[in-house]
């Protein structure tokens, strides 16, 4: 009983996690975009007056898109067009998890590790799920119908298919460096220091692939500079061009949810998840109770979290969108060939250090 | 395999870009025939921003058509009407006052540097550099309160005469132009730093659109896309008005006559504008800013109340507006995008016979297929706005 209620509760924060911190992106980007572009940004949605600096245009936001006519067009398969969008949203949210939180530990007396589930392949169930992200949006493009729709799909399939390639090379760098393929390991063993004063982060243990990887990710993400499926002066909208109401704004949401997701994996993966440098788990607990470690720890994730998210955000607002061509050239004439010379000198390194 | 692609039955797909498309901007229509990302060929399908400017010339007096040109280049509103006044001066045979022509000048830089950040603005846009729309849209309201402060709109201007200008310009102008021009400096510098530099977008712009020197002689092409591909032609060079050839400045060129080409010359004509306006405010005599002939500039306001003779030719000028002598006359200045000429023929009677204006975009347009030969669809869009197609211009 006590450990099914633990795990409503953990699955509970993740999902609360992702939706919430997707929701505040929403409000995040445009607040940030219009920083940087020298306006002040949505401030206008109120409440009996109460503005909260625009922080309230996300529900309206939400409001809006339930309210709003749920158009199907004309010659759409209408079945595929439905599941489309929530194919494209799932995946987000299943991935968090294997997403570690926090450490293992004993809070009012259980043994609990914050880790929806700690399942033995959990970086390869989160490449696996990722990639169904694609089904979501080739489908959705194609069952609309619609020649931009269609076009934007193609591009997103060759797109995120390239990109998932250097992805899954670069993770097998941080397999190598850390032996496993389970997260919570991996951030677990990013907690030692390496000669005996840097923490052993991947960051640290594999600066290239964590460039690498980065870029990857946001080519998954399918933001500029790689919004080519979405591309709008140049297929309009690409692939949820002829998606409205709340359907289109799962696809928005998805687009949020995959930022929150990518930064949490880059967190986990890169900058030690839930880690603080020079301070493990031992020396917490001896200082503060169970329940507020846990609190902390879930806290110093989130950070890394909202920094990762910030950083995206802030590439999306500065840089121009690539050319087809050039996106593929980068993809498979680039970034492979590194990601591939990246395991090589992994291996030899461990080699040498044995 | 080989039996296989034979028997597989492909064709190309045609995308109706426009009217209504994002990067169709000032409403046109390309016709693309695409073949997966590559294009086969470019139809661009003009007219839908076709009013009748030069038939409602022919119905007008020469003093109504001023508020016609505005609608042209609506970006640029001060060379249309300077364009279209001094054409009739030429067929009236008169010579407008220094002042005027200085403040003409004034105007017309004013214009070109909107006109342009406006473009390179949006072309950055396009590609997906959102923020550098907003920065040049931020100088170009800069621009836009000199604009304000000279004519009293910023759009519809309305503010050349023929004979010389409607207002002179206000107390304080020359030392707010000087302060506003800083910023508009400051604004292109963050524009070049976002975007000259970077790999994306110069990856984008270079070697796509290229239209050569040869083929833009071919097509008539003028101005900023004739001037990448290394011609030297500006009509302020090549026949120099008003005030140009008192006023030191340069002409940017460009060597390839691609896109990345047409930006920097874009960018580098706004510097040479900042200087053409600093050397005009700085050389600007005092003096009338009309010419001073009651059969053509409407007299003060003061003097209409007051004496008969200035009502009477306010009345003339008003209703039967003024009767150039027969004949025609041709006088092109440089616009936003080229060489704008007007053809006026005048018949003596108060209303132009025929009122052709030569918009440089219309050439411009038709070398679009040329340009994008064997490139890709994402290509149509930086091409398409480097061409900065203005649709009140082309389409008239």
């Amino acid at each position: 009983m006590a450990e099914a209620l633990i795990l409503a509760v953990k699955i509970a924060i993740a999902t609360m996690f992702v939706l919430n911190l997707a929701g505040l992106l929403t409000w995040a980007e445009r607040r940030q975009s219009a920083f940087i572009q020298d306006r002040l940004g949505p401030n206008r949605a109120s409440v009996f007056g109460i503005r909260l600096i625009g922080l309230l245009h996300p529900v309206a936001d939400g409001i809006k898109m339930i309210m709003k006519e749920d158009f199907i067009p004309a010659g759409a398969d209408r079945v595929v067009h439905t599941i489309a969008p929530f194919i494209a949203l799932f995946p987000a949210f299943v991935a968090y998890a294997v997403i570690p939180f926090g450490d293992r530990l004993p809070i009012f007396g259980y043994d609990v590790n914050l880790v929806v589930s700690d399942i033995n392949i959990g970086l390869l169930f989160v490449v696996a799920v990722m990639s169904i992200a694609i089904f979501g949006i080739f489908l959705g493009g194609w069952a609309s119908n619609n020649k931009w729709s269609l076009l934007g799909a193609l591009r997103s399939a060759a797109q995120m298919i390239s990109y998932e390639v250097t992805l899954g090379l670069t993770i097998i760098g941080i397999l190598m460096v850390y032996e496993s393929v389970r997260l919570d390991e991996i951030v677990r063993a990013q907690g030692d220091l390496l000669f005996g004063f840097i923490p052993k982060w991947g960051i640290v243990t594999q600066p290239i692939g964590f460039l690498l990887f980065f870029a990857a990710a946001m080519a998954e993400s399918k933001r500029t500079p790689f919004d080519l499926p979405e591309g709008e002066s140049e297929i309009v909208a690409g692939y949820f061009l002829e998606y409205s109401g709340m359907k289109f704004g799962m696809f928005f949401m998805g687009e949020f949810a995959e930022i929150v997701v990518i930064a949490g994996i880059i967190a986990s993966l890169f900058l030690g998840g839930w880690q603080i440098p020079w301070v493990t788990t031992e020396m917490l607990l001896k200082a503060f109770p169970g329940w507020l470690v846990a609190l902390i720890q879930i806290g110093v994730f989130s950070a890394k979290v909202v920094a990762l998210c910030w950083l995206q955000l802030t590439i999306r607002w500065t840089l121009p969108r690539f050319r087809y061509d050039q996106l593929m050239r980068l993809g498979w004439k680039m970034l492979l060939p590194i990601s591939l010379a990246n395991i090589f000198v992994t291996g030899l390194v461990i080699l040498l250090l044995q | 395999m080989a039996d296989l692609t034979k028997e597989l039955h492909t064709e190309c797909m045609t995308l109706q870009m426009g009217p209504s498309h994002p990067a169709m901007h000032g409403t046109v229509k390309m016709i693309v025939d695409i073949d997966g990302e590559e294009i086969h060929s470019v139809k661009p399908e003009v007219g839908y921003l076709h009013r009748g400017f030069e038939k409602m010339c022919e119905n007008s007096t020469y003093h109504q058509v001023i508020p016609f040109t505005d609608r042209l280049n609506y970006v640029s509103p001060f060379i249309n009407n300077v364009g279209y006044a001094m054409a009739v001066e030429k067929l009236l045979g008169i010579e407008v006052p220094e002042r005027c022509k200085y403040l003409r000048v004034l105007a017309c830089e004013i214009s070109r540097i909107s006109d342009h950040l406006t473009c390179l603005g949006a072309s950055g846009m396009e590609l997906a550099a959102f923020s550098v729309l907003l920065y040049s849209i931020e100088a170009r309201e800069w621009m836009w309160e000199l604009v304000e402060a000279l004519s009293g709109a910023r759009l519809t201007t309305t503010w050349a005469r023929i004979g010389g200008v409607a207002y002179d310009m206000p107390d304080g102008f020359e030392r707010k132009a000087r302060e506003e021009l800083e910023k508009v400096k400051r604004l292109v510098e963050d524009m070049r730093g976002l975007l000259e530099k970077n790999r994306i977008f110069y990856d984008r712009m270079r070697g796509t659109g290229v239209l050569e020197a040869n083929d833009c002689l071919a097509y008539g092409v003028t101005g900023p896309c004739l001037r990448a591909a290394g011609v030297y032609y500006d009509v302020r060079k090549a026949k120099p008005y008003l005030v140009y050839d008192r006023l030191d400045f340069e002409v940017p060129l460009g060597k390839s006559g691609d896109n990345y080409d047409k930006f920097v010359v874009r960018v580098l004509e706004i510097y040479q504008s900042i200087r053409i306006i600093e050397q005009a405010l700085e050389q600007i005599p005092a003096g009338p800013i009309a010419v001073d002939d009651p059969k053509i500039t409407l007299p003060p306001k003061q003097e209409v109340y007051t004496s008969i003779g200035a009502l009477v030719h306010h009345f003339n000028i008003i209703v039967k507006g003024i009767r150039p002598p027969k004949g025609e006359a041709y006088f092109a200045v440089e616009g936003g995008n080229g060489e704008l000429g007007f053809y006026v023929v005048s018949d003596g009677s108060d209303k132009p016979w025929k009122c052709r204006c030569r918009g440089p975009c219309f050439p411009i347009v038709q070398a679009v297929p040329k340009m994008l030969e064997g490139a890709m669809v994402a290509d149509v869009v930086p091409t398409f706005g480097m061409v900065n197609m203005i649709g009140g211009e082309m389409d008239r």
